[in-house]
C-alpha cells in the first residue's frame, strides 16, 4: 500500500521560468511529511510534481527524477493518469463533484473510470472510505444527498474519502485545512494521524503549529527574492526543524523573524 | 437598546427623511399635472404618460433634494431613470403581445385553423366566406409541421457540431492558433445576415443537386449556419464557468481527460448548455428570409424534409400578407396571417419557458 518517495535534483519550470530548483528529498513510507515556507516559494508546485498534476498547467515541465519505490514517475512511457491513481491528492478548497451524491462522490474514482461495481462492493468501498475519513457517522443516513450540501469541513473529509477510495500509495495534501474552521481542522488533523498508518502522507501547510502537530519530518522551502527559484533549505525531523534548526533562514521563519 | 425603541428620537446619526407616502404623492401630482400639460398640446395617452413621468421625477427628486439633501436626491433620480428605462423596454414587448393576441385570436380560434392546410383554398373560398359571412377556411397545419421539422433538423445538425466545437475551444484549444481562428470565425458567423445564410444553403444545394433544389432540408442547413455560432457561444460560456478545481479533482483521482469532460464537466454545465440550446432554437424558429430562399412555398402538408417544397410559419405569414388568396378580399388571408403570428409567438414563449425549466431540472442539487 504505502510507498517511499525519492526525489533527485528536481527542477520545475513554467515555460522558461525556473520555479523550483534542485530539490532532493527522501520521504519514508507510512510517515507524514510537512512542507512549510513563505507564499510563492514553490512548495505547492513541488507537491504537484509528485503526481504530475503540474502538467495541467500549460508549459509546466520538470527536470530530474521522482522515484516511487524506485520507479521513476518521469521515465519515458509513464502514463501520468496511472501515476495519479497511485498518488492521490486533496486540494486547498474542498471540491466535491456538485452533480453527484455523497455516495457517488466517494465512488467517483472508480465510476468515472468506467469501472463496474456490484452493489455490495460499492457499499463496502463507500463505508470503508467514509470510515477511514471519519465521516461515516455523520453522513451514513444521507448518502444519496448531494455532496455539496455538507459543511466545509465535512466536504474536505469527503474529498479525502474520495481520494482513499481509489486505494493510492501516497496522499498529497495542498493546504487541506486553510479553508476550514479550527474544529474541522482538528478533525482533519486527527484523520491525517490515522492515515499515516496506511499511507505516505505529504502535506503543504502555512500553519506551523499544524506542521508541528501532524508531521514526522518537515521540509522548509524558501525563495531568495521575486523571480528567483524556490529551493529546499532544510529537511529534518519536525522537532529538529522547530527547536534546533541548522540553517539561519529556517530559524528565522519558524520563530516568526524574517530577513 | 433604547435607541432602537425610540426610533423617532433625533440624534447625531439621524437625517431628515421623506414621508412614506412621498412616492405615491409625487406620482399623483405627476399624473394630474401630466394630464393638464398633455391636454395643452393635444391629449394622447402617450403624451400623458410622458409628461406624468417627467413631472413625477421632477417633483420627487426636488422634494427629496429639499428635505433629504443632494446625495439622496441623486439616488432617487438614478432610481427613476432606471425604472423609466425598464418601462421603455417592457412597453414594446407588451404592445407586441397585445397586438398579436388582438389580431390573431380570431384566426387562432377558427375551427380547423390548426389542423388543416391551405391545400385547395383559393380566392373563391375566401370571397365566399366574406360574402356569406361563413367561417374562413384554410389553416396552418402544413406550416406548423414545416417549422417543427425544419427546426428539428437544424437542431439535430447544429447541436453536436456546436457543442463539440465549444468543448474543443474550452478544453483543448487554450491559446492554440486553431482555437483562435475558430473563435474568430464563430464571431464572423454570428454576424452573417440570415438571408446570406439562405443564399449559401440554396447555392450549396444548387451546386450539388442542380438548380432549383428547394426542400425543407435545404432550409435546415441555412438555419444551421445561423444556429451553430449561437450554440458554440452559449456552450462555451457554460463550460468556461465550470471551476477548474473540479477538473483537477477528477485528474487527481486518475481519471482520463475525455472521461473528465464527459462525466464531470458536461454534467456540471448541462443545465446552462441545455437552456442555451433551447434559446438558440427560439432564435431560429422565427427566421423568414433563409426559408423563403430555400424551402419554396407549399400549401400542402409535407412530412418529408428531403423532397418537395415545405411551408413554415414565418413564410406563411409573409405570403398571406403579400399575396392574399383573394386580392379583392384580403381579410381572410390577413386573419390567417395574424393567427399564424400568434402561434409563432406562443412557440417562442414556450421554448423560453422550457429553457428555464430545463435549467432548473438539470441544475446541480444543493439540498442538505
Amino acid at each position: 500500500m504505502s510507498k517511499r518517495i525519492d526525489v533527485k535534483d528536481l527542477n520545475v519550470y513554467y515555460g522558461n521560468f525556473l520555479a523550483v530548483e534542485g530539490v532532493s528529498i527522501n520521504i519514508a513510507p507510512r510517515s507524514v511529511t510537512a512542507f512549510i515556507g513563505p507564499s510563492g516559494c514553490g512548495k505547492s508546485t513541488f507537491l504537484r510534481t509528485l503526481n504530475r498534476m503540474h502538467e495541467v498547467i500549460p508549459n509546466a515541465r520538470v527536470e530530474g527524477e521522482v522515484l516511487l519505490d524506485g520507479d521513476n514517475l518521469y521515465a519515458p512511457g509513464v502514463d501520468p493518469v496511472a501515476v495519479r491513481s497511485h498518488v492521490g491528492m486533496v486540494f486547498q478548497r474542498p471540491n466535491p463533484f456538485p452533480t453527484m451524491s455523497i455516495r457517488d462522490n466517494v465512488l467517483a474514482g472508480v465510476k468515472l473510470n468506467g469501472g463496474r461495481l456490484s452493489r455490495s462492493e460499492a457499499q463496502e468501498i463507500v463505508e470503508s472510505s467514509l470510515l477511514g475519513a471519519n465521516l461515516w457517522n455523520e453522513v451514513k443516513d444521507r448518502l444519496d444527498k448531494p455532496g455539496s450540501g455538507l459543511s466545509g469541513g465535512q466536504q474536505q473529509r469527503l474529498c479525502i474519502a474520495r481520494a482513499i477510495a481509489v486505494k493510492p500509495d501516497v496522499i498529497l495534501m495542498d493546504e487541506p485545512c486553510s479553508a476550514l474552521d479550527p474544529i474541522s481542522t482538528l478533525a482533519v488533523e486527527d484523520l491525517i494521524n490515522e492515515l499515516k498508518e496506511q499511507y505516505t502522507v505529504v502535506i503543504v501547510t502555512h500553519n506551523m503549529q499544524q506542521a508541528a502537530r501532524v508531521s514526522d519530518k518537515t521540509a522548509f522551502f524558501n525563495i531568495a527574492g521575486t523571480g528567483k527559484p524556490g529551493k529546499l533549505i532544510e529537511y529534518a525531523e519536525t522537532a529538529t526543524i522547530f527547536n534546533n534548526p541548522k540553517e539561519k533562514a529556517t530559524e528565522d521563519y519558524v520563530s516568526g523573524r524574517f530577513g | 437598546m433604547t435607541a432602537i425603541a425610540t426610533s423617532g428620537r433625533r440624534s447625531a446619526l439621524t437625517r431628515n427623511r421623506l414621508p412614506r407616502y412621498a412616492p405615491w404623492a409625487s406620482l399623483a401630482v405627476g399624473l394630474i399635472v401630466g394630464a393638464a400639460l398633455s391636454t395643452l398640446v393635444g391629449f394622447s395617452l402617450f403624451g400623458w404618460g410622458l409628461f406624468a413621468a417627467i413631472v413625477y421625477t421632477l417633483v420627487y427628486v426636488s422634494w427629496s433634494g429639499a428635505v433629504e439633501g443632494g446625495r439622496k436626491a441623486r439616488d432617487k433620480l438614478a432610481t427613476s431613470l432606471v425604472i423609466g428605462a425598464f418601462i421603455i423596454v417592457v412597453l414594446p414587448l407588451f404592445s407586441v403581445i397585445w397586438t398579436v393576441l388582438e389580431g390573431g385570436i380570431k384566426g387562432f380560434l377558427t375551427p380547423g385553423f390548426l389542423n388543416t392546410s391551405m391545400n385547395g383554398v383559393s380566392g373563391i373560398q375566401d370571397n365566399m366566406s366574406v360574402n356569406t359571412g361563413g367561417r374562413v377556411l384554410g389553416g396552418i397545419y402544413h406550416a406548423i409541421i414545416g417549422t417543427l421539422l425544419i427546426t428539428l433538423w437544424a437542431t439535430v445538425i447544429s447541436v453536436p457540431i456546436g457543442l463539440l466545437t465549444s468543448i474543443y475551444l474550452v478544453e483543448y484549444g487554450e491559446g492554440r492558433r486553431l482555437a483562435r481562428a475558430i473563435t474568430l470565425f464563430v464571431d464572423v458567423m454570428t454576424g452573417i445576415p440570415s438571408i446570406v445564410a439562405g443564399l449559401f444553403a440554396a447555392a450549396l444545394f444548387a451546386t450539388i443537386f442542380g438548380p432549383g433544389t428547394e426542400t425543407g432540408f435545404v432550409a435546415s442547413i441555412a438555419l444551421t449556419v445561423l444556429m451553430i455560432p449561437v450554440v458554440v457561444r452559449s456552450s462555451e460560456e457554460m463550460l468556461r464557468i465550470v471551476p477548474n478545481e473540479l477538473r483537477e479533482a477528477a485528474y487527481a483521482l486518475g481519471v482520463r481527460k475525455w472521461r473528465t469532460i464527459l462525466m464531470v464537466v458536461i454534467p456540471t454545465a448541462i443545465s446552462g448548455i441545455a437552456s442555451g440550446i433551447t434559446l438558440a432554437i427560439a432564435r431560429v424558429i422565427g427566421e423568414t428570409a433563409p426559408i423563403l430562399l430555400t424551402a419554396g412555398f407549399a400549401t400542402k402538408i409535407n412530412f418529408n424534409v428531403f423532397s418537395d417544397w415545405m411551408a413554415s410559419l414565418p413564410t406563411y405569414i409573409y405570403f398571406q400578407i403579400l399575396n392574399p388568396a383573394s386580392p379583392s378580399n384580403p381579410g381572410p388571408s390577413i386573419q390567417r396571417a395574424w393567427g399564424a403570428a400568434l402561434v409563432l409567438i406562443i412557440f417562442v414563449m414556450v421554448l423560453n419557458l422550457v429553457a428555464r425549466l430545463v435549467a432548473r431540472i438539470f441544475a446541480p442539487k444543493t439540498g442538505r
